[in-house]
């Protein structure tokens, strides 16, 4: 009962992190690749609730932002020019995945512009960049996780279930995929593959080199998963009747792979998230403007960005609890299941 | 000993594959190396076919494995076509820079994972134990790419450490004593990310296996004899939890290659992640195989290294016949 009360709760939180990315287009105030070319660098404004003469206000507001006074990258706060935060402000034209236009934000600034992680070295909202960039990372995490483990799950039962010269290949095949280290092999895929693309191949090539690099370590737990399975006797009986292999594959032995693909695909969707982070981080992954969570970070490597713009480095703090989310999950998932199992026993037996 | 050659045969046929997929891969890369010059006016096309030929990249793949594997025999790996140069020369440096530190980063990971996770086991489920699996959970969580750039944000603020490159700028002119001072600087902040990124899966693996072993009744009995504390633990339940731990070990050794990696190229350290990176830039094929095969070679070592552990540790495996 605890175990799946903490599951739920894990996937609400999930659920919610990923609405927030999905819907970027209304819960983020600016368009990703609009750019304030007057404000470049622009450090996270603060949001108030008093202003300077100790008056409480309802609605937070935050000050707009000049330079100080002989200095060409420090801001100061100008509490002369306020900025107030409005809900449902009217904006930049947005497509809800990809298909419903839209123009409502859930919230922004009417006259001025609210930054509030700041902006990058083109003026862009850092904060629109984030939620935007985790589209592209978040889903070519998912998707890459759903090829690999299709992947591996159709290896695995092959090899599980004809056994044989079939078996001995695939799993060898397996090993030599595992015997590399994974970001190694992440790059030695990507190394042979072109390198000027645009952001759409370049998406398409990750998820597609994701798949590729995953599918041993499922395709193993998925191939025990099936031996035992089919030795068992509802199995035997089914085959006696004259279950066809595809049969016997669909409706008895890879349902009983479930538990473990579930487990694994837990485990592999925040891997690859980090693992499309790191391509697009070192440069071989999504390219500008479109955003990634890589390609937000990697204006990092350059050290002047490092020592001066410090807010460069939010993005990484605020992806903290999207991983968080799926550790979790799959860390729960991982426990031992007896009371489900019990549940399982006393449903066959009604 | 059947055991152990059974092993040895394994990575050998291991690392074979390895590099014969590689090259196997090689024929889907579009494009290579020479392609951008033929961008270049100024080099006439007989040129190109020539380098083209000179390089055998005109030949059919296997005589060019063949040939690899001869060069490899020779101790050249191949050629690099950017550095003009044998590979294995370029790539020994760099991967005794990568090993410099992961070496170091893998006995300060485990010498502090396994006080710490004992420690852990003994309190499990109480208040200390508790808020050091919030703690490994909170590292966890915070991606290897994430750690290295704060931990490099926070060296520039505190201007405590060098942020980059393996040496500083005078290295040649220091005492011997200076010499070692000054590269231990360097490698601090690398190997403090490291250890970091590979701790926390250290010590939530110690503490769950020894949790299991302190509940047997042998270590009971062993209180009850009067058998001092530290003895117990280190004496007598940590051997009977060593078995998965060993295999943990030649599992978090690709874990620290890859951290390793990444941790080059953000830290700048000379090592086998940058020096791959940029080959991969420049197409040049034979340093990207070269990498990767001796990428190979690491972890195949390390889990090869794992199983004379666990033949030493584990009288069982020494009296199978068949396994």
């Amino acid at each position: 009962m605890r175990r799946k009360r903490a599951i739920s709760g894990w996937l609400v939180l999930l659920i919610a992190l990923h609405a927030l990315v999905i819907f970027a287009g209304f819960f983020a105030p600016y368009d990703p690749t609009e750019q304030d070319r007057n404000n470049p660098y622009l450090p996270p404004m603060r949001l108030h609730f008093l202003d300077p003469q100790g008056h409480l206000h309802a609605r937070p507001f935050a000050y707009s932002l000049r330079l100080r006074e002989g200095s060409f990258d420090q801001y100061e706060e100008n509490t002369a020019l306020t900025i107030p935060l409005k809900f449902f402000v009217l904006g930049a034209r947005y497509h809800l995945l990809g298909l419903v236009p839209g123009r409502w934000h859930l919230w922004g600034a009417e006259e001025q512009r609210i930054y509030l992680l700041g902006t990058d070295s083109y003026g862009r909202d850092l904060l629109s960049r984030f939620l935007y960039g985790g589209q592209v990372s978040l889903f070519a995490g998912l998707s890459g996780a759903g090829t690999t483990l299709l992947l591996g799950l159709c290896v695995g039962a092959m090899a599980g279930y004809y056994g044989g010269w079939r078996d001995d290949l695939l799993m060898r095949l397996a090993e030599l995929f595992l015997a590399l280290p994974w970001l190694y092999l992440l790059l030695a895929l990507r190394a042979f593959l072109p390198l000027a693309v645009s952001p759409r191949q370049a998406f398409f090539l990750i998820v597609a080199i994701l798949g590729a690099v995953g599918w041993a370590r499922p395709a193993r737990l998925v191939r025990g998963v099936v031996l035992s399975a089919k030795e068992q006797d509802f199995v035997r009986a089914a085959r006696g009747f004259g279950a066809t292999d595809g049969y016997l594959l669909r409706r008895h032995i890879l349902p009983e792979a479930s538990s473990v693909v579930l487990t694994q695909a837990a485990i592999l969707v925040p891997q690859f998230v980090l693992a499309e982070m790191t391509l697009s981080f070192l440069g071989l992954g999504v390219p500008e403007p479109v955003p990634s969570w890589g390609n937000l970070l990697s204006a990092l490597q350059q050290y002047s960005v490092l020592v001066s713009y410090w807010w460069m480095y939010l993005p990484a703090l605020i992806m903290l609890p999207f991983f968080l989310g799926y550790l979790g999950l799959g860390s729960e998932l991982q426990q031992p299941q007896e009371p489900y199992k019990i549940g399982k026993l006393t449903r066959s037996l009604e | 000993m059947r055991y152990l050659l059974r092993r040895l045969w394994h990575a050998v046929f291991l690392l074979i594959g390895v590099s014969v997929l590689a090259f196997a891969f090689t024929v889907l890369a579009p494009g290579n190396y020479f392609d951008e010059m033929r961008l270049n006016p100024q080099i006439a096309p007989e040129t190109i076919t020539a380098l083209r030929a000179q390089y055998e990249l005109d030949r059919p793949l296997p005589v060019r494995y063949a040939h690899w594997i001869a060069s490899l025999l020779h101790g050249d790996m191949g050629f690099s076509f950017a550095y003009n140069s044998p590979v294995a020369p370029l790539l020994l440096v760099r991967a005794r820079n990568t090993l410099l530190l992961t070496v170091t980063a893998m006995f300060l990971a485990w010498g502090i994972a396994l006080p710490l996770g004992i420690w852990s086991a003994e309190r499990f489920g109480h208040l200390p134990d508790r808020l050091l699996s919030w703690a490994t959970a909170a590292l966890l969580v915070t991606p290897d790419l994430a750690l290295a750039l704060g931990l490099l944000v926070i060296a520039v603020k505190s201007g405590r450490f060098p942020t980059g490159g393996m040496v500083s700028l005078d290295f040649e002119r220091l005492s011997l004593f200076g010499k070692a001072r000054d590269l231990l600087l360097h490698m601090g902040l690398p190997v403090v990310a490291l250890v970091l990124s590979l701790l926390p899966l250290l010590v939530r693996h110690v503490r769950a296996a020894m949790a299991e072993v302190l509940n047997a009744p042998f270590l009971l009995a062993a209180e009850g004899h009067g058998i001092p504390r530290r003895v117990r633990l280190y004496r007598y339940a940590l051997p009977a939890a060593a078995n998965p731990l060993i295999s943990l070990f030649g599992f978090s050794v690709g874990t620290l290659l890859s951290g390793s990696l990444l941790i080059e190229v953000v830290m700048s350290w000379p090592g086998l992640g940058p020096f791959l990176l940029e080959a991969i830039l420049a197409r040049d094929l034979y340093v990207v195989i070269g990498g990767v095969v001796l990428s190979t070679l690491f972890l195949v070592g390390g889990n090869f290294l794992a199983d004379l552990l666990l033949y030493w540790a584990d009288p069982r495996i020494r009296t199978e016949t068949i396994a």
